[in-house]
């Protein structure tokens, strides 16, 4: 059922407002955390690699697959791209239990299947007791977990975070932290996390990517780029 | 008291309403895509008939739908009878002067839908139109029932459309308006008080009701 992420490759050109955004970036299996101010352009780029969002130009591939070539007018679309979204107010579907928006990608399924595996990862997450209730009866902590079963059941090649936990305590963000990390190392799959949180980054990321204005200002190993750096700036 | 101008009425509305609510809510997920040419344009001319006055309406309906328009002609030959000064034109008649109600509330109601359920949908893998038979119409539903609701308001009191298209009587009988009015002015005020009554009763407890369902549906999406 699993199909290997592979190396994620962008490079991208587009103007947004007063803001010129121009970043070219690679990733490999694993947790690539981009940071930055706001309005620094981080949200536009996951838009971009989910197929949400069009540059003006430039090219997204995943593990050799071309997503988009503006040049040569590939688009592929959307929900042919395998990417779950974790969006940061998590865009749980108000209307449907917690088992139906967990079985809501997994089309591809029959209905038992589609089913069982819903639950079994409601199980894996500790929220199976939720599985026929809707949205708005979760606590903030319960709904991660089923917005993380949600973006995980359809086996993503690629998983984007737009700074899904910034909500959280900090007990409860270090739980789910270790939770996306066990996730994402199971998969195989590169994972962009867009985070404010450097303390959240030092935990989690293989790569960091710090953007300011659109462009990537710094990128390396978490140690080194975040030797100095307490926090970053709203 | 006879019961047929209010049953017939009760008839003609129900089935505008229905035939409101299908076009309607497609104008309204027409609209709220921006691709669409001339969108605004297109908008306040379905609306319309909010501002226009009934006569005027019926004028365009008979000459769009009268035995000389190439569409009175096309359904003449295909049926045998007339769109005009039937039910089939009180329903038509109804049904527009209705859907600008529709398509004012679904189109509200579609576009409050957060625009993250719907990026949320895309990347699960939903095609455009599973996304909006999942998503965008379960949770626009409150405010595309609110517009029904008032769409049927509306046909059930209607007067100067029907009567300009589809007459005074249709298949024998008054409209529950025209009966009101025409007792009036024929003497029999007995019997045009009456009617307003029971018109009145039965319109008010229609709504009534409708409300309790939709406070229910808009509750349950909270």
């Amino acid at each position: 059922m699993s199909e290997p992420g592979g190396t994620l490759a962008a490079n991208i050109a587009m103007r947004r407002g007063e803001l010129q955004i121009e970043i070219e970036l690679e990733c490999g299996p694993g947790i690539t955390c981009v940071m930055g101010p706001s309005g620094s352009g981080k949200s536009t780029l996951l838009s971009v690699l989910a197929g949400l969002t069009v540059p003006d130009r430039g090219t997204v591939s995943l593990g050799g697959q071309t997503w988009l070539d503006r040049a040569k007018g590939i688009d592929v679309p959307v929900r042919n791209r395998r990417v779950s979204y974790m969006f940061q107010g998590l865009a749980l579907f108000p209307h449907m239990t917690a088992q139906h928006n967990v079985e809501y990608g997994m089309h591809d399924l029959d209905r038992s299947a589609r089913a069982s595996r819903a639950i079994q990862l409601l199980e894996r997450l500790g929220v199976a007791h939720l599985a026929n209730r809707r949205p708005r009866t979760f606590s903030g902590g319960e709904a991660q977990r089923v917005a993380l079963a949600r973006a995980i059941a359809p086996v993503p090649r690629l998983m984007l975070l737009d700074e899904p936990f910034s909500a959280l305590d900090r007990q409860l963000r270090a739980q789910l932290i270790a939770l996306v990390r066990e996730l994402v190392t199971e998969l195989a799959i590169p994972l962009v996390h867009v985070t404010h949180s450097v303390g959240e980054a030092r935990l989690l990321a293989d790569q960091v990517l710090r953007i300011e204005k659109g462009k990537i200002v710094d990128r390396g190993a978490a140690a080194t780029v975040l030797a100095d750096v307490t926090h970053i700036e709203d | 008291m006879s019961w047929a101008p209010l049953a017939l009425s009760l008839e003609v509305a129900a089935l505008s309403t229905l035939v409101a609510l299908l076009f309607g809510t497609a104008i309204a997920v027409l609209l709220a895509w921006n691709k669409v040419p001339f969108r605004e344009l297109f908008y306040a001319l379905v609306c319309a008939p909010l501002v226009l006055p009934p006569t005027v309406l019926g004028y365009y309906l008979l000459v769009a739908l009268g035995t000389n328009s190439a569409l009175g002609r096309a359904w003449e030959s295909l049926t045998g009878t007339t769109i005009v000064f039937s039910f089939t034109g009180a329903v038509i008649a109804a049904a527009v002067g209705s859907l600008p109600m529709v398509v004012r509330s679904a189109r509200i109601g579609i576009e409050a839908v957060e625009p993250n359920l719907i990026a949320a949908a895309r990347t699960l893998g939903a095609s455009p139109a599973r996304v909006l038979r999942t998503v965008v119409l379960p949770l626009a539903a409150p405010a595309i029932v609110a517009g029904a609701m008032l769409a049927f308001a509306r046909a059930l009191g209607d007067y100067g459309i029907t009567q300009m298209v589809a007459g005074q009587l249709i298949n024998g009988t008054e409209t529950a308006s025209i009966h009101v009015m025409n007792a009036l002015y024929g003497g029999r005020e007995e019997d045009a008080r009456n009617m307003a009554i029971v018109t009145t009763i039965v319109g008010v407890g229609l709504l009534y009701l409708a409300n309790r369902v939709l406070k229910k549906l808009s509750g349950a999406h909270v």
